[in-house]
């Protein structure tokens, strides 16, 4: 019986042993479509990672955003880390200009990067930025201090019901992992 | 379903043709080849596993006997809850079925062994090695895991204790073994069949167990990839998980329960085919529905796929996506209902008697149904932001894996039992096993229900004053639960060693391949595959 059917048995296994692997990489490959999915949809709260020109078709003076910073740092970053205010009016289409402050505390030379989440998460995709240090990882040295730059605005075509957007930054100690 | 037209004469051809020519000593266990061999192996495992895992719930239950910390630090606390699901979900639980499928499977189909014999031996031999890695880490400096059975990321990556390394080995070897187990049942089941036996006229048992080595076969390799990401992130410096290197927490989440859902029913699935078998045998009428019986299996399958953000209900979802997933996780109910129905229908106006199988089966039909509804209540968002983390999701959860689970496969070894040892079990310590463990068993997760809902977490080794009246009850009925097993223990021991002898058909109403031959089945069976119109 089983010897009759050694073939088949050999081609069943082959098969399933293909989509063994193909899972394995199905594993993987939803960490790429996961950031598209994120990207083309706007969830999760994640900006754009890189710098955009501006683009806006004048400003939409009928509405006021509040736009608030939050900023945090990571558990393992004894760095001092606070924007220069707390939140900003701003009109759709307007651009500001914002510094954080940042310090090395530590007594060491270290190199932070900067993660931002715009909530709510539906807004994220209209938070255009020009120019944020979260592009660059900041290298600072023991003690040092350094004011840093964010200019953005917010896309005229944000949906009317968002009214108050916020903006966290978490900094993050990457300084074992950049030993560049 | 099946028939049997030569049914004495293949008693007698397994006696006449087949000495049973196997090795002495431990050497039969360490190189068998044998199905039956490999699917004792599997159970005995699995059972001390079980045990393993029970005494880590007595010690979480024995430090939540009454509020504030008396017995165990927080941190072991959390490495008894971690290691106490992984026991039990790899350990226990999906090697008894794995188990169950070695020994049935051949026998139901007509087949003289598994098709790819030597593979079955190694599937089975690596998983002591697994559990011996995941169980050393609990000595270690450092301790075991602590991040919980689903090892969320960054607890398992940025906070670990250093555990991480041994747990991530352990769970690689442990889907190894199963993916192996799985291709093993998919191809014996598709090329090893008796002629005549087409795929509808399989017995459910034999279905369920195709379909669940289908879900094994998806989801494990996506386990394995999300365990090799968690040990790369700990400690090869790439950011899977990692927002600082541009990765993401609630990713891990996705990837894990794109794995973690369809494995709940992984271990639910095959239960349905256990009861499916013995519910008609004890109540002499054939599976009401059959056809839809197997249609429902694939449909709960498919669905399993597409409801695994429903875990993830407070991570902070948009509502398209948090209605998405309601919906077809509430869709489940749907196939499952049929199920519930058609068992119910077996019953109606059957000669039903009730011996431990049917009592263990009955009792799965009503405490599985409950479960299923708390894993209803916990489907609708809204409400789920009140349950999610709470006990009324461990409530839950051991509802439809001991109560469920657990208890098929306690009906499968009392039902089988007879054809394994070729001696009937003691009829009364069966009911004692029984009835012990109902009781105790709810007791021990009923009250959970409450503490859910009055706000009592997870995984914390301490609680407000207000809980602790039901924690009391809940912990006696762990540990009387715990001792329990132990009835269960020494019936199988002493059944092994004698008892009234078995007929070939053991049951009344049992139907099925595996009854034609004798009691204890030959070591060797259906050598010549049987016809079956």
């Amino acid at each position: 019986m089983a010897e009759q059917n050694q073939p088949q048995i050999k081609k069943s296994v082959i098969k399933l042993s293909i989509t063994v692997v193909a899972m394995f990489g199905f594993g993987f490959a939803l960490v790429p479509l996961y950031d598209v999915f994120c990207e083309v949809t706007g969830l999760n709260g994640k900006t754009a990672s890189e710098a955009t020109t501006y683009q806006a078709n004048g400003i939409d003076e009928s509405r006021t955003i509040t736009v608030q910073f939050l900023s945090r740092t990571a558990k393992n970053a004894a760095w001092q880390f606070k924007p220069e205010m707390n939140s900003i009016q701003v009109h759709p289409g307007e651009m500001k200009f914002v510094k954080f402050y940042a310090k090395n505390n530590t007594g060491a030379d270290a190199v932070a990067q900067a993660v931002p989440s715009v909530s709510p998460g539906q807004a994220a995709n209209y938070f255009q930025k020009i120019e944020c240090f979260c592009f660059n990882q900041q290298p600072l040295q023991a003690n040092e201090d350094v004011w840093m730059p964010l200019q953005f605005y917010v896309d005229p075509e944000l949906p009317e019901d968002v009214t108050e957007l916020t903006l966290s930054y978490t900094l993050y100690d990457v300084t074992a992992t950049t030993d560049s | 379903m099946t028939t049997v037209t030569d049914t004495m004469d293949n008693v007698d051809a397994q006696h006449d043709h087949h000495a049973d020519h196997k090795m002495t000593g431990i050497k039969r266990w360490l190189l068998t080849t044998n199905h039956k061999d490999i699917g004792s192996l599997y159970l005995w495992f699995s059972f001390i596993m079980l045990l393993t895992g029970g005494a880590m719930a007595m010690v979480i239950r024995a430090e939540l006997f009454q509020p504030g910390l008396q017995i165990v630090e927080p941190d072991f606390f959390n490495q008894m809850t971690t290691v106490h699901g992984l026991i039990m979900v790899f350990g226990a639980i999906m090697p008894a079925f794995t188990g169950l499928a070695n020994w049935m499977i051949p026998m139901m189909i007509g087949a003289p062994d598994m098709a790819l014999p030597r593979l079955n031996n190694w599937s089975f031999w690596i998983l002591p090695f697994a559990f011996s890695i995941l169980l050393a880490s609990l000595f270690m400096e450092g301790g075991g895991p602590n991040f919980g059975w689903t090892f969320y990321a960054p607890l398992s990556t940025t906070y670990s204790n250093g555990s991480t390394a041994f747990f991530v080995f352990a769970v690689h070897i442990m889907g190894i073994s199963s993916i192996m187990g799985a291709i093993n049942i998919i191809v014996t089941i598709m090329n090893m069949r008796a002629p005549g036996m087409t795929y509808m006229k399989m017995p459910l048992f034999v279905w369920t167990f195709f379909i669940t080595a289908y879900l094994l076969i998806a989801v494990m390799p996506v386990l394995a990839g999300t365990v090799t990401m968690v040990l790369t992130d700990t400690y090869f410096g790439t950011s899977f998980f990692d927002a600082a290197g541009g990765g993401d927490p609630v990713l891990f989440q996705h990837i894990f329960w794109f794995f973690g859902h369809p494995e709940v029913y992984i271990m639910i699935l095959p239960a349905f085919g256990i009861v499916s078998t013995i519910i008609p045998a004890f109540a002499r009428k054939p599976l009401f529905g059959y056809s839809s019986m197997v249609y429902a299996t694939a449909s709960i399958a498919f669905l399993s796929f597409i409801v695994w953000a429903h875990h993830m209900f407070t991570t902070g979802m948009p509502l398209a996506g948090e209605l998405f997933f309601m919906y077809c996780t509430m869709l489940i109910a749907v196939p499952t209902g049929v199920k519930v129905f058609n068992w119910v229908a077996t019953m109606w106006r059957g000669a039903i008697t009730f011996e431990t199988p049917m009592l263990f089966s009955i009792a799965f039909v009503i405490l599985f149904t409950i479960g299923g509804f708390s894993g209803l209540m916990l489907a609708m968002t809204p409400v789920d932001f009140q349950y999610h983390d709470t006990y009324f999701v461990v409530a839950h959860f051991h509802y439809v894996l001991v109560t469920g689970s657990l208890f098929s496969i306690f009906a499968a070894v009392y039902y089988w039992l007879p054809k394994w040892t070729g001696h009937m079990y003691s009829e009364s310590l069966g009911r004692w096993h029984f009835w012990c463990s109902i009781i105790s068993v709810n007791v021990l997760f009923f009250p959970m229900h409450f503490l859910g809902l009055a706000g009592m977490p997870r995984r914390i080794p301490d609680y407000a004053l207000q809980f602790a009246d039901f924690n009391k009850w809940v912990s006696i009925g762990g540990f009387a639960f715990g001792l329990s097993q132990l009835i269960f223990l020494a019936l199988v021991i002493k059944c092994v060693r004698a008892g009234k002898q078995a007929e070939a058909k053991s049951w009344e109403g049992a139907e099925g391949l595996e009854w034609t031959v004798a009691s204890p089945a030959p070591y060797h069976t259906f050598a010549t595959p049987p016809k079956v119109d």
